[in-house]
């Protein structure tokens, strides 16, 4: 274990260093999520003019939703998009050959390798609007804990789903929208589940599990989540991490590697 | 003989036994019609890349994999890395079977390619030894002490091509460092495909010099394809050669010379031009300019010939070699194909193919 905890830190560092480089693309993506939070901040703020609670939602728990999402947006830029972009490379170029015959999890390789730091104001933003929203809820701090484990599950699905996707890569090897598919698919938990209609909650709860990324943790965050909405969490969330394991085996069996 | 049996009693390092591939590759025509039915009805067929292998190889040994691009060379150390999985046979690597992919045996083996590398592109090479070093659990002194043994070896500082981005080297310190990264474990089976691909004179042969001192070294054993026949006949005292899938020869490179080239090349400087008809008397005239020539005489005939030549002409300067490895392998896949005409149902790995000694 120690030697994976190494490994992850010299990942990132070494991503981290090859990024360092490049100094305007880090303001540039710093105001790009600015701006991007403050029309979300905007829209939601039309969603509740006038008093109006939309699925009951008050202003700081819609909060909750939107930081729980913007959070996970990070996470998506900084963590998840750069890897399935780096494993969609590797199998096209083929030197998904070296990262196989290194004696780590492959899986583990291709999810941590690459870190990209542009996506951490995202993740500051996130956090912001969950301290924020927390302070305006008075949140426990057994509230926060439990909603921080959610949120990390919440990740879980993002990651899992991602990766799943990401594997298909060993068939097809072109799939660059791969990264559009996952960011639409959190796009929609960017605001609370019971704002949509109720054909749209079906949907994103039982067939994409987009309730169960943003709503459910945020609703763990204020202590409204029920125990059954909290083990169905656990459920998908470990359910499709144990698909995204399984899945990326099977497919290794189809892997044909470039030719030389 | 039976697969993981051994030839002196230690255990060998690979064993193949029957081996095989049959990818299925989807067929598209050319043009825009060819895409859209390739879209709508994709064609298949399936494509035997390799057939009915067999291979043994022991500790320390170095083997050369010839063949022509597509013969199955690449696939075949593919299955050995474990990188694709059989269509059939067995397939293990210092007691493992690689497409388990069992961290126990990667530790033991490495995987270089001439078109490909590992090394990250914007940094520097370090950084990439630094992480091979800990993706393999190697002590921080001990990483930097292996390190400093390769580089050193190889013409390498660490202070400079090591510190510099990887971009920004030339392909043949690039290879360099891609064998320092290769190493640094220590692997005891080495799958080398293509080194020395695209690399000047100097640095081929500082390749070659390197990985016949780390066979000598640690014992290691060493898969080597090369399309540069001087890094074969450098480094390789048995060959194997795979055509369309099978092998075809397996044996002392000396054997595949003796088998396929049965004449010798006399070059000859006389101190007078004689003609290629007054040549013609010790063999094929190949080549006659000006008071040099080069004949083909069969090896048996080559004591006779060269004595005759001397005591006829007033010799000069005379060698007397093998035809050129590469000839030899081209007249052995020849051969392969004539055979592959008539008997198209042969057996994998019978006619040229002969037992190790």
């Amino acid at each position: 274990m120690r030697r994976y905890f190494k490994t992850l830190g010299l990942f990132w560092a070494v991503s981290v260093s090859a990024e360092m480089a490049y100094r305007t693309n880090f303001l540039i993506t710093s105001l790009t999520t600015l701006l991007t939070l403050a029309g979300a901040l905007f829209t939601i703020g039309l969603l509740f003019q006038n008093g109006h609670t939309p699925g009951g939602y008050s202003w700081p728990a819609a909060l909750t939703v939107l930081g729980v999402y913007t959070l996970l947006d990070g996470l998506q830029q900084s963590l998840l998009a750069p890897n399935r972009t780096a494993l969609t490379e590797h199998v096209r170029d083929g030197t998904l050959d070296f990262v196989l015959l290194k004696p780590v999890d492959a899986q583990f390789w291709m999810s941590m390798r690459r870190f990209s730091p542009w996506g951490l104001t995202d993740v500051a933003a996130g956090l912001g609007l969950l301290g924020y929203a927390g302070w305006r809820l008075e949140i426990s701090p057994l509230g926060a804990l439990s909603g921080g484990v959610a949120v990390v599950l919440g990740g879980v699905i993002l990651y899992a789903v991602g990766f799943m996707l990401a594997t298909l890569t060993v068939w097809f090897v072109k799939l660059y929208n791969i990264t559009i598919a996952m960011a639409a698919l959190l796009e929609a938990g960017r605001y609370p589940i019971q704002a949509y209609p109720a054909v749209y909650r079906t949907f994103f709860t039982a067939v994409l599990p987009v309730a169960f990324m943003t709503s459910v943790p945020a609703a763990a965050l204020r202590g409204e989540a029920g125990a059954g909405w909290l083990l169905g969490l656990a459920v998908v969330s470990g359910g499709l991490f144990a698909a995204s394991c399984a899945f990326w085996r099977f497919a290794l069996r189809f892997y044909t590697s470039a030719s030389s | 003989m039976s697969p993981g049996a051994s030839y002196d009693g230690c255990v060998p390092s690979i064993v193949v036994d029957n081996l095989s591939k049959t990818y299925r590759v989807a067929d598209k025509d050319p043009g825009l019609r060819g895409a859209v039915r390739h879209l709508l009805r994709r064609q298949h067929r399936e494509v035997k890349a390799v057939r009915g292998v067999n291979l043994v190889i022991e500790p320390g040994e170095v083997v050369g994999f010839l063949g022509a691009n597509g013969a199955g060379k690449t696939t075949v150390m593919k299955m050995l890395t474990g990188l694709v999985h059989p269509t059939a046979g067995r397939v293990e690597v210092l007691g493992h079977e690689p497409k388990r992919r069992r961290a126990a045996l990667l530790r033991q083996i490495t995987l270089v390619m001439g078109n490909k590398q590992q090394l990250v592109w914007d940094l520097p090479a370090g950084d990439s030894l630094r992480l091979n070093a800990a993706v393999y659990g190697i002590p921080d002194t001990e990483a930097k002490r292996r390190t400093d043994e390769l580089c050193e070896v190889l013409g390498l500082g660490r202070d400079k091509e090591l510190s510099q981005p990887v971009r920004k080297l030339s392909l043949g310190q690039r290879m360099k460092c891609e064998l320092v990264a290769a190493l640094l474990h220590h692997p005891k089976v080495l799958f080398l495909d293509e080194p020395t691909l695209g690399l000047d004179v100097n640095a081929q042969t500082a390749v070659r010099d390197f990985v016949g001192r780390y066979n000598a070294q640690h014992g290691a054993s060493v898969l080597l394809t090369s399309h540069y026949m001087a890094d074969i006949t450098a480094l390789c005292k048995r060959v194997v050669v795979i055509h369309r899938g099978q092998i075809h020869f397996d044996g002392p490179l000396d054997d595949l010379t003796t088998r396929f080239a049965p004449e010798r090349q006399v070059r000859v400087e006389l101190a007078e031009p004689v003609g290629a008809q007054g040549l013609s008397a010790y063999g094929v005239v190949e080549s006659v300019d000006g008071r040099a020539a080069t004949l083909r005489v069969p090896r048996d005939s080559v004591p006779a010939a060269v004595n005759r030549l001397l005591s006829d002409h007033r010799v000069v300067d005379l060698t007397v070699a093998d035809a050129p490895i590469d000839e030899v392998v081209e007249k052995l896949f020849a051969h392969a194909d004539a055979q592959g005409d008539t008997h198209a149902d042969t057996p994998p790995d019978a006619g040229l193919a002969e037992p190790r000694p």
